[in-house]
């Protein structure tokens, strides 16, 4: 068999992979990756930690240093690493679940000290490992098996919160925008201080399925059609409607 | 050099205060923590201690983060700790069970006030007890010591972190607050003098390193991360590459080696003090500032012509089992007096298989026991 340009970077004897036809997440790895190779970081000192669920499964399929920790506690795993050993070049790949519920206060004091990391929040509006229930990112009135009637709660706008408390490098794009995705994790990766990009992903199985967008490809057209780049603004008024637009971008990248 | 890398000579010094310097004293370049009474004095001396030997203390936002913090350092290839006292070991058990399933050397000191809950919380307890042993989810062993004055808080810091290189996993330090808020002589010893143990290590290449492959002790040398062995490293049940493996056989095996490695190597890790067992028919058991109470009451039985004896368990964790069996077959009784409404009692209950009689003698907390309430109840037992 062929193999593919970046089977050097993966664990290949872990293939097949766990994740649905349709999800993002083979898109956010090859992202990272390649985002990673422009870096030119030593790949000997690239730490990757991830919390629970979907994304979590992240590390596992990467093959460098990594760690699958406890869901909600990637960051601070990861402050830990860091902080003993300056030297390595640590990026947390969490859910959205993860990162900004369970993990919430771990997210915003990480970003608080502007701590060296690099987070990759991949958002896909659920708990997907768990079947579909809603999340901290639901958009209201969403459909999720614990809200069949329509998500009541308001959800975080994941780059204002990352913002508002600290964060040196905040950015957001969909699965649908690869190249700047890459370079986003390249900027990121090589940024000083607390990076978050937020990386907006399918979920057809369960949040698509759900919500009028029903395959991988449904949800990717959406991001395309909706997308709206709006880098080096305010982030505080990007947050995610129910079918709205998504808007994308560099929105923080402090000096 | 610092002129403060290490402190010899003797000291007046608070057993929280002797904590921190016996981990300095044993390589500990890393603290995490989040203050609460009656620990926060270990991470206070850790902020100063730290900068001044190379090391970093970083203050978190909780006791979850601090746990998930410890385990993350240590795989940075750094010896870590942090200290905490009931309501922080309650939400540690989550990160402890992690560095129990991957094997994470570090330690975790936990100075018991009353409980439950937010209790006593400047008070003194031992209510923690059954918490260290099987406070995280699963199946799992672990190791405990239990110090007995401010001098043993330093020493067995250092036993802790041996302890913990040596078996990779956290290993407790069950302390309470009177012997953390208690002030006396501590001694150090000069810096060669201390036995040290670190990480055993790979002697393979990456390409053939297995991560969760045992030596025969059952334990496996550990790679840091950055050390180019691409190590991966989950809380799911894994295999010998440390790939998850959801199989019924991959949780036997891992399991059952998780707990063997501190079950079979029980000689080694137990450490235990007896004062006049040999002929008692009457044995207190007991361990941290309660078996320093019950000298004061077999003293005194003693002047009533009572055989009474003292096993104190500086290793609460794993049980000593077996010379407790021994001791049963010997004994009247055991008197088991402890700060709580019986744990270790229960081990001893278990141990003793109704060859000897057990009796409690419990505290609910707040203060020690009065010898006499201890003195009582070996009278009762010697009849």
């Amino acid at each position: 068999m062929k193999k593919h340009p970046l089977d050097d970077y993966l664990r290949v004897a872990r293939m097949p992979h766990i994740w649905c036809p349709g999800c993002g997440l083979g898109l956010v790895v090859n992202c990272f990756l390649r985002g990673l190779l422009r870096s030119q970081l030593n790949l000997d000192k690239v730490v990757i930690v991830s919390g629970i669920g979907c994304t979590g499964r992240a590390a596992g399929y990467i093959n460098l240093d990594s760690f699958h920790t406890t869901h909600g506690r990637a960051v601070p795993f990861a402050t830990g690493l860091k902080v003993a050993n300056p030297e390595l070049e640590v990026v947390v790949i969490s859910g959205d679940g993860d990162l900004v519920a369970i993990g919430g206060n771990h997210l915003i004091h990480a970003a608080r000290r502007n701590t060296d990391l690099t987070v990759l929040c991949v958002n896909n509006f659920v708990y997907g490992m768990t079947g579909g229930q809603m999340g901290p990112t639901t958009p209201l009135t969403a459909r999720t098996t614990t809200s069949r009637g329509g998500s009541v709660d308001r959800p975080f706008n994941i780059p204002h919160l990352a913002a508002a408390s600290g964060a040196a490098y905040v950015a957001r794009w969909t699965t649908a925008h690869v190249r700047r995705l890459e370079k986003a994790v390249t900027e990121a990766l090589l940024k000083k201080g607390f990076s978050l990009v937020e990386i907006v992903s399918p979920c057809p199985t369960y949040y698509g399925r759900m919500n009028k967008q029903v395959t991988g490809l449904d949800q990717m057209k959406y991001f395309r059609d909706n997308s709206v780049i709006k880098s080096g603004i305010d982030p505080k008024g990007v947050g995610i409607e129910v079918n709205g637009p998504i808007v994308v971008g560099k929105f923080i990248d402090r000096g | 050099m610092p002129e403060r890398e290490y402190l010899a000579g003797e000291f007046f010094l608070s057993g929280d205060d002797a904590c921190a310097e016996g981990a300095i004293s044993a390589g500990c370049r890393f603290f995490a923590g989040y203050p609460i009474t009656p620990a926060t004095e270990i991470a206070e001396r850790m902020s100063e201690r730290l900068p001044e030997v190379g090391g970093n203390y970083i203050q978190m936002e909780d006791e979850l983060g601090s746990m998930a913090a410890v385990l993350g350092a240590s795989w940075a290839g750094t010896k870590a700790m942090t200290a905490t006292s009931g309501p922080g070991f309650s939400l540690m058990m989550e990160n402890i069970g992690l560095g129990i399933m991957t094997e994470t050397p570090c330690v975790v000191v936990n100075i018991q006030r009353g409980g439950p809950s937010t209790g006593l919380p400047t008070l003194t307890g031992q209510g923690d007890m059954m918490q260290a042993r099987w406070g995280s989810h699963g199946p799992y062993s672990i190791i405990a010591l239990s110090p007995s004055s401010p001098q043993e808080l330093y020493d067995l810091t250092i036993r802790a972190f041996n302890l913990s290189e040596k078996y990779r996993l956290p290993v407790l330090v069950m302390s309470e607050a009177a012997t953390g808020h208690m002030y006396e002589k501590v001694v150090i010893p000069p810096s060669g003098e201390i036995e040290l143990l670190a990480r055993r290590k790979p002697t393979v290449p990456p390409e053939a390193y297995l991560p969760f492959a045992p030596d025969t002790d059952l334990v496996p040398p550990m790679a840091n991360a950055g050390e180019g062995y691409r190590l991966h490293v989950t809380g799911l049940t894994h295999d010998e590459r440390g790939y998850p493996a959801m199989t019924v056989e991959a949780q036997d095996r891992l399991v059952r080696r998780l707990v063997d490695k501190i079950e079979r190597n029980k000689a080694d890790i137990i450490a235990l003090e007896e004062d006049g067992t040999g002929d008692a028919e009457v044995v207190i058991c007991s361990y941290g500032v309660s078996a320093r109470v019950s000298q004061i009451a077999v003293e005194r039985a003693r002047g009533e012509g009572i055989r009474v004896g003292l096993l104190r368990l500086i290793t609460v964790w794993p049980f000593p089992d077996d010379r407790v069996r021994e001791l049963a077959r010997q004994v009247k009784a055991f008197v088991v007096p402890e700060i709580n409404y019986g744990q270790i009692a229960l081990e001893v209950e278990r141990c003793a298989c109704g060859l000897a009689k057990v009796v409690l003698v419990p505290h609910m907390g707040g203060r020690v026991h009065a010898p006499e309430l201890i003195l009582e109840a070996v009278r009762q037992a010697a009849r």
